[in-house]
């Protein structure tokens, strides 16, 4: 399957810009600034949600331009079919509010998910290992939401509950026992779902990892460092045997808002906090392939990896196009140079982009 | 550019939920051509419940006399209770037909967030009302909320002792609802409560 015949239209700094002839793998190059990433960002906006900045839609209008912006290609699935054409965009009455179409009609943005499955990787991801557990967390939950819709529901179902013990248990006067009965069975309820989602992501992944190599390419081991009992029953009498030492740290200190993603590099066993930044990257790029893989589910994928070539050596650079080759995505590329993609220029198409003009290469 | 007096009236009615602005000088516009018939009766109408409107001293229900017309209808059925979180959810509700019993309205849900505690609803009233007997069924109407739920289970927790059932309203696949658009947590619930065909 290929994405094809790209057009944004006053979109950030793309007043007019067409991509015609895309291949499976495509690269756009050019300088800091130029508007390659966002070529990206149009594109992730084929799936449902917010797209790879998770920017406002009214951030997105050019600020030269009449306030609303579009967003189209011809989605050709190889079966001999019609391409299908999908849009998306805003208009300049109703800068908030997003439009979908498939086939000229309209539809919904979560309509957009039954044709494709994007994934993509940005520079933004890359201190991921280093930062917080609750960036990892948040990170989790994007991954596990793609493989399972309900994650998300759960999540602030889960948020809420968590914010309305922590608020019982701070308050002056000593909490009604049976409120806090209340909103722990709620709690418990919608942690140990949440656990559940996180606890699958991490085992189908990691069932994806293992099958590769340990090199050339960085390969990750994953495991989910719980915060507190998986199960709702034992969530559930954990949360009620605490309440004493949760009311004195005037929050709830055990439970999956506590959880971790823990990534390791397998081969050297170290923690991936303590691993180079090349490395780090290797392990997010094999994260991210696995993930676009599970999250297909038999759809066409469209795989987004910003500026991945500039931190790998060589060697991991041409197993990354080894596997970009093999995959059965439709893969976009970005860099300042030409130069790093010189082991798959030969196959791929190729635009350099420019003060908001993408131009045909060679 | 309007009066005074008919600016004050579209901003009044501009408040009304789902109404706003653009509605509401519609509305004005509509009731003015009308003077002598919509609109007078309109007054009419909204000074006969300003002057009669009170709230039901037994289930909280707002109505024009009191006890309300539900708790002093002989026809309804006093050994079943169904508590809802507030007076338009009562209204849903009597308006599907199908439950004749009476009801009790909380007046909202439990929010530690929003600073709602248990003495802030009449569930105390409540707990009064089963007490004094004659009372076979509470039905816990609340809405599928995480608050909502919160409020049942507190409500169920708090009439334990009592010799009632307490039942809740099922959460699932929606009447004329096609399986293939349901969200898949919808549908998780809906097989969760599933039942054997009778």
């Amino acid at each position: 399957m290929t994405l094809d015949r790209i057009t944004l239209g006053h979109f950030r700094n793309h007043t007019a810009s067409r991509l015609d002839g895309a291949a499976q793998i495509n690269l756009l190059v050019g300088e800091n600034g130029a508007g390659k990433t966002n070529v990206l960002e149009a594109l992730s906006l084929f799936a449902p949600g917010r797209g790879l900045r998770r920017a406002a839609l009214a951030e997105m209008a050019g600020s030269g331009g009449p306030g609303g912006f579009s967003v189209s290609a011809a989605l050709d699935s190889g079966d001999g079919n019609e391409p299908v054409m999908l849009g998306t965009g805003t208009r300049p009455d109703r800068p908030n509010r997003r439009i979908v179409q498939v086939n000229g009609a309209e539809t919904s943005a979560v309509g957009l998910g039954e044709w494709l499955a994007v994934g993509w990787l940005t520079p933004a991801m890359d201190g991921l290992f280093t930062d917080s557990a609750g960036a990892r967390r948040r990170y989790m939950d994007r991954l596990a939401l793609a493989l399972d819709p309900a994650h998300a529901r759960q999540a602030t179902r889960y948020d809420v509950a968590l914010r309305e013990r922590n608020r019982l248990l701070s308050d002056e006067m000593e909490p009604d026992p049976q409120w806090l009965d209340s909103i722990e069975a709620q709690l418990a309820e919608a942690g140990a779902a949440l656990a559940a989602g996180r606890a699958m992501l991490v085992e189908r992944l990691s069932t994806e990892l293992v099958t590769l190599p340990d090199h050339p390419f960085a390969r990750p081991a994953l495991s989910l460092a719980p915060g507190g009992p998986a199960e709702r029953d034992a969530l559930l009498s954990e949360f009620a045997r605490q309440r004493a030492r949760d009311r004195a740290a005037q929050r709830t200190l055990t439970g999956p808002h506590r959880d971790d993603l823990e990534v390791t590099l397998s081969g050297k066993a170290m923690p991936a906090a303590s691993c180079s930044t090349g490395e780090q990257k290797a392990m997010l790029i094999a994260i991210t392939l696995a993930h676009a893989g599970l999250a297909a589910g038999g759809r066409p994928g469209l795989l987004l990896l910003d500026e991945v070539a500039a931190h790998l050596d060589p060697i991991r650079r041409e197993a990354l196009f080894d596997r970009l080759r093999a995959g059965k995505a439709q893969v976009w590329l970005t860099g300042t140079e030409l130069a790093p993609f010189a082991g798959i220029k030969g196959e791929a198409a190729v635009w350099r982009v420019s003060g908001g003009v993408a131009e045909p290469v060679g | 550019m309007a009066s005074q007096e008919i600016e004050t009236l579209a901003s009044a009615l501009a408040r009304l939920p789902g109404l706003g602005p653009r509605s509401a000088r519609r509305a004005v516009l509509w009731l003015v051509k009308r003077r002598e018939t919509a609109l007078v009766q309109l007054v009419q109408a909204l000074a006969a419940v300003q002057d009669t409107l009170v709230e039901c001293s037994i289930c909280g229900n707002v109505d024009t006399r009191d006890p309300c017309g539900i708790c002093a209808d002989p026809k309804r059925d006093p050994r079943q209770l169904c508590v809802v979180e507030d007076v338009a959810d009562l209204w849903a509700l009597d308006r599907a037909r199908m439950f004749t019993g009476r009801y009790h309205v909380l007046g909202g849900r439990l929010s530690a967030l929003e600073g709602i505690r248990p003495e802030d609803l009449s569930i105390g009233k409540l707990i009064e009302r089963v007490a004094e007997g004659g009372i076979d069924e509470v039905v816990l109407a609340m809405n599928a909320t995480l608050e909502g739920q919160t409020t049942a289970h507190y409500i169920a927790e708090r009439l334990e002792a009592f010799p009632v059932r307490i039942t809740q309203l099922a959460h699932g696949l929606p009447v004329g609802g096609e399986l293939d658009y349901l969200d898949e947590g919808t549908l998780a619930q809906a097989l969760r409560a599933r039942r054997p065909v009778s």
